[in-house]
C-alpha cells in the first residue's frame, strides 16, 4: 500500500548569492505520508524554508531548481506548468507564513480573503464559503467566530490573526499544510494558545504537515518524525520522540543541550547599590495612556537584573526612561547614590558614559558606512580622549575579549554574520567602560547556538569586569541561564520581583504562573498535558488574567 | 582599470547613459581644442546647408554650427553643474538639520519651503531675472535657490528615516552633538539616494538654463548656449532648415544620458534584485 502523498528526492535548489549562483538545498530527500506532521528543524540559513515551499512548487525569487523530483500524489511538480501549479497551490497543498501580519491584505476583511481561495478554485460558492469559514474560525477558537470574520487584519491581535490564516490555509481541505515559523513571531503564552489549535485541528481533520520551526521544543510538541538541517544539508532524520531521547549528531545534541538550565551563581556578598529606579511612571508624548505605572527596580553592582514581559508590557520603555529617551512624569532615578536628571539633555558625558545600551538588532545598531575600527574607536575617543597608537591598542584589545580576529577592524559591518555583529556592539558598550549595560533583547534576533554564545560570553564579561545588565528579555530560557534577579511585567506594571530562585519556584504569581508554564518542554507529551491541566483549572489560562490589574 | 570592469557590469542602458555624459564632458572640458572655428567667429553664408562645407552648417548669421555646439556644451553643463551642486549644498543642509533637530526648526523650514515651492517655478525665476538682471552670479543664485526647495524635501525624507536608526539612538545617547550626527551617522548614508537626485535635478536645471535662454533671459549673445541656440535658429524652421534641431537633440541627448546612469544607480540603490 502506498500512502505517501508527497515525495520530494535528491532535490537540489540553488540561490543567486551577488551574481554567483550557490546550491542552499543540497540534495535532500522527504516522505510525507497521509496525516503525518514532518517537523523541519534548523537554524537560519538551513535550508528549511526553501524545502518547506518546494512542497508547493515553488521557490523565492532568485533562487532555482537543479535537479531532483517532487512528486505530489504521483505527479511531479517541477515539470508542471504555471497553470497547474496554480490549481495545486492553496488546494491540496497550502501555506501559512510566520507573518501573518504581513500575509494579510490589510484593505480587505478576514473572511473575503478567506472565501478567495475556495471559490476562486471553484470548490464552493461564496455563501458555502463564508459558513465554512465560520466553522473554522470556531474550531480554531477565535472568540466569536460568526462575526469575527467581518474585522479587518488590524482589528485582531497577532495570535488571532495566526489562526485565521491556519483557517485560510484549511479551507480548501487540502492534504499537505506547510507551516513555516507560524509562533516564531508571537508572545509566547500566544504561541502556546495558536500551538494547541493547530495540533488538535491538524490531528482532527487527518491532513499532513510540514511543520518548519527553529525551536525544537516546540516541534517536539507537533511532529511525528523531525528532520534536523544545516546549511542545506540532512543532519539527522527520525522518529521525533527517538530523535529528542538519543540524537545521534553531535549538532542535535547540542540544539537540545541549549535548554538546559546553567547553576547559580554564588552570592558575593556585593551588596552596593548601582541603579535604584524609584516610582517611575511615563507615558509617550501625546497620549494619555501610561506606559509605565509606578515601576521600582534596583540593580547591585556586577549583578543580572531580568526583565521579563510579553510585547506592550512596557520593557523597553523603562531602558528608554533609564538612558533618559523618555523622560517620567513622576518618579526618580539614582545612579551610584546620586539624582540622574530626566532628559538626555541634561545628563553629562560621565552620566552617559556610565550607562551603555545593547539592542535587538545588529544591523540598525551599527552604522553600515562606519569600519568596524571607527565604530568601536569613537567612544574610546568621546569618552576616554584616546587618540593614535593607544586607541587602536584598546580596540584590539576590545576585539579579543569580544573574541573576533583583530583583522575584523578594517571590515564594514555588512561583512560580518549576525552574532559577530552583535559582538561588536557589546565591544562598542565596553569600550565606554560602563557600570550597567542595558541588554534590550539581544539574543532573540540570532540563532539559538549564537545565542548561545552571546550570553556566554556576557556572562564571561561579567566576571571579569564587574559590570551589572539590566536585561530586557520575551524569552524566559534566557532569562533562567543568566539573571541574578528577575523582575516580571505585565501591561506597564511589575507583577512582582526577586531573586531568580524566588521568582522560578513556587508559589507564583498567577501571570508568572502562566508565564512559566508557557515555556515549550521538549517532551512530545507536554503540551497535551499542559492544556489538560490548563482546561481543569489547575494553572492560570491567559483568559483567567484580568485586562488591567 | 576596475572603472572599466565597473562599466562591464552595468546593464547596457546605464553604458550608453555613461558614454554620452562622457562624450559631453570631453566636448566641454576641451572645447578650444576640438571646435574647428571660433565661438563668434563668422564664418560664412547664413544657414549653410548641413554636410555641406560645415558639418552641421552655419547659423542665422553664419556662424559654424559644430563649433557653437562644442562652446554651448561648456557654457551650459559648466553653469548647470555649478548651479546643481550649490542647490544641493544648500538644500541638503538644511533638510538634515530639519530631521535632525525636528521640532519647530523643522517646522519653520519645511512651511518656508512650502511657499517658495507653491510659486510656479518659471514665474518665479522671470520675475526675480528681471528684478536683479541676467548677469551669470544672480542666475546662478536664483537657480540655486529654486532647486534648493526640492532638495531639502528630498534630503529632509531620506534623513527622516535614516535618524530613527538605533545607530543614530547610540550617537545620540553617547552625547555627540548635532553636527556629529549629521555629517557621520546620516549623510553618508543619505549619500546614494542623494546622489541619484543630483541626476535628475541636474537635468531640470539645465532645461530650465536652456529654456531662460530660449526667453532671451539665460546666458547673453555671443555666449553659445544649446537654448539659445534654438531660439537663434528658430526662425530657420519656418523657411525649411532643420538646424534648430541640432542643439534641441543636444539638450535631449544629454538630458536621456543622464536619466539613463540615474535609473541605474536608483535601481542599484533600491536593493532591487533582477528577476532571473
Amino acid at each position: 500500500m502506498n500512502d505517501e502523498i508527497l515525495k520530494i528526492s535528491d532535490l537540489v535548489i540553488e540561490a543567486d548569492i551577488e551574481g554567483v549562483w550557490k546550491p542552499i538545498v543540497k540534495s535532500l530527500s522527504l516522505t510525507l505520508k497521509k496525516g503525518e506532521v514532518v517537523g523541519l528543524i534548523g537554524e537560519s540559513g538551513a535550508g528549511k524554508s526553501t524545502l518547506g515551499l518546494a512542497a508547493l512548487g515553488y521557490t523565492k525569487p532568485g533562487c532555482r531548481i537543479v535537479s531532483g523530483s517532487i512528486l505530489l500524489s504521483g505527479r511531479e511538480l517541477i515539470t508542471s506548468s504555471e497553470s497547474r501549479l496554480r490549481e495545486i497551490r492553496g488546494n491540496s497543498v497550502s501555506y501559512v507564513a510566520q507573518s501573518a501580519a504581513a500575509a494579510f491584505n490589510p484593505a480587505h476583511r478576514l473572511i473575503e480573503q478567506f472565501t478567495e481561495s475556495p471559490v476562486q478554485h471553484g470548490k464552493m460558492n461564496r455563501d458555502d464559503a463564508v459558513i465554512r469559514g465560520r466553522e473554522l474560525y470556531r474550531q480554531l477558537e477565535l472568540p466569536d467566530p460568526g462575526l469575527i470574520g467581518d474585522r479587518y487584519p488590524h482589528q485582531v491581535s497577532g495570535g488571532q490573526l495566526q489562526r485565521a490564516m491556519t483557517a485560510m490555509a484549511m479551507g480548501c481541505d487540502p492534504e499537505i499544510i506547510v507551516f513555516d515559523e507560524p509562533t516564531t513571531a508571537l508572545d509566547v503564552t500566544t504561541q502556546i494558545e495558536v500551538l494547541s489549535v493547530i495540533k488538535e485541528s491538524v490531528r482532527a481533520k487527518g491532513v499532513a504537515a510540514i511543520y518548519i520551526t527553529h525551536d525544537l521544543a516546540v516541534v517536539a510538541q507537533l511532529a511525528d518524525r523531525i528532520l534536523v538541517l544545516r546549511y542545506g544539508d540532512l543532519i539527522e532524520e527520525g522518529n521525533a520522540r527517538e530523535l529528542l531521547a538519543n540524537p545521534k549528531e553531535d549538532y542535535t545534541r547540542r540544539l537540545l543541550s541549549v535548554r538546559s538550565l546553567r547553576g547559580e551563581k554564588e552570592d558575593d556578598g556585593n551588596e552596593e547599590k548601582l541603579l535604584d529606579v524609584q516610582g517611575v511612571t511615563a507615558r509617550y508624548p501625546g497620549t494619555g495612556l501610561d506606559v509605565l505605572v509606578n515601576v521600582s527596580i534596583k540593580i547591585k553592582k556586577g549583578k543580572t537584573v531580568a526583565v521579563v514581559g510579553e510585547s506592550g508590557s512596557g520593557k523597553s520603555t523603562l531602558a528608554r526612561v533609564i538612558t533618559g529617551l523618555l523622560p517620567p512624569v513622576s518618579g526618580s532615578i539614582q545612579f551610584k547614590g546620586s539624582k540622574l536628571p530626566d532628559k538626555l539633555n541634561d545628563r553629562e558625558k560621565e552620566h552617559l558614559r556610565t550607562v551603555q545600551m545593547i539592542y535587538q538588532m545588529p544591523d540598525v545598531a551599527l552604522n553600515p558606512r562606519q569600519k568596524i575600527t571607527d565604530i568601536i574607536g569613537r567612544p574610546l575617543e568621546f569618552y576616554l580622549g584616546l587618540q593614535g597608537e593607544e586607541k587602536v591598542k584598546r580596540i584590539q584589545e576590545l576585539l579579543e575579549q569580544i573574541e573576533l580576529p583583530i583583522s575584523f577592524m578594517e571590515r564594514f559591518p555588512a561583512q560580518l554574520s549576525g552574532g559577530e555583529k552583535q559582538r561588536i556592539c557589546i565591544a562598542r558598550a565596553l569600550a565606554a567602560e560602563p557600570d550597567l549595560i542595558i541588554c534590550d533583547e539581544v539574543t532573540s534576533a540570532l540563532d539559538q547556538l549564537v545565542a548561545e554564545g552571546i550570553l556566554e560570553l556576557l556572562q564571561n564579561l561579567q566576571n571579569t569586569l564587574h559590570v551589572s545588565y539590566l536585561f530586557i528579555t520575551h524569552d524566559l530560557a534566557t532569562v533562567k541561564a543568566i539573571s541574578d534577579n528577575i523582575v516580571v511585567m505585565y501591561q506597564g506594571r511589575i507583577i512582582e520581583q526577586g531573586t531568580k530562585s524566588e521568582i522560578l519556584a513556587p508559589p507564583h504569581a498567577p501571570y508568572t504562573e502562566l508565564l512559566l508554564s508557557s515555556i515549550p518542554e521538549m517532551d512530545p507529551d507536554w503540551l497535551d498535558g499542559l492544556m489538560v491541566r490548563r482546561r481543569s483549572g489547575e494553572i492560570p489560562t491567559s483568559n483567567s488574567i484580568p485586562e488591567n490589574l | 582599470m576596475s572603472w572599466f570592469k565597473l562599466f562591464l557590469t552595468i546593464p547596457w542602458s546605464a553604458r550608453i547613459g555613461v558614454l554620452l555624459i562622457l562624450f559631453f564632458s570631453f566636448c566641454a572640458v576641451f572645447a578650444p581644442w576640438l571646435a574647428p572655428y571660433g565661438e563668434s567667429e563668422v564664418v560664412g553664408d547664413v544657414w549653410e546647408p548641413i554636410g555641406g562645407n560645415y558639418v552641421f552648417g552655419t547659423d542665422q548669421i553664419g556662424r559654424d554650427l559644430l563649433s557653437r555646439l562644442i562652446f554651448g556644451a561648456r557654457n551650459t553643463i559648466s553653469l548647470a553643474l555649478f548651479t546643481t551642486a550649490c542647490a544641493f549644498l544648500f538644500g541638503s543642509i538644511l533638510g538634515l538639520i530639519a530631521a535632525t533637530m525636528r521640532g519647530i526648526v523643522d517646522q519653520v523650514l519645511s512651511r518656508i519651503v512650502d511657499i517658495i515651492i507653491s510659486i510656479p517655478t518659471l514665474i518665479f525665476a522671470l520675475i526675480m531675472l528681471s528684478a536683479v538682471g541676467t548677469a551669470i552670479p544672480s542666475l546662478i543664485t536664483i537657480i540655486s535657490i529654486i532647486y534648493a526647495m526640492p532638495v531639502y524635501r528630498i534630503a529632509r525624507a531620506v534623513a527622516m528615516d535614516i535618524e530613527v536608526m538605533e545607530y543614530v539612538e547610540v550617537a545620540r545617547l553617547r552625547g555627540e552633538g548635532l553636527w556629529w550626527i549629521m555629517r557621520r551617522e546620516i549623510l553618508p548614508n543619505a549619500l546614494t539616494p542623494l546622489a541619484a537626485e543630483f541626476g535628475i535635478r541636474f537635468c531640470f536645471v539645465f532645461l530650465l538654463i536652456s529654456g531662460l535662454s530660449f526667453l532671451g533671459l539665460g546666458l547673453q549673445p555671443p555666449l553659445a548656449d544649446w537654448g539659445a541656440m534654438v531660439q537663434e535658429n528658430g526662425a530657420g524652421i519656418a523657411w525649411g532648415f532643420y538646424h534648430p534641431l541640432i542643439p534641441a537633440s543636444c539638450i535631449a541627448l544629454l538630458t536621456i544620458g543622464i536619466n539613463l546612469m540615474v535609473d541605474h544607480i536608483v535601481h542599484k540603490a533600491s536593493g532591487l534584485r533582477d528577476e532571473h
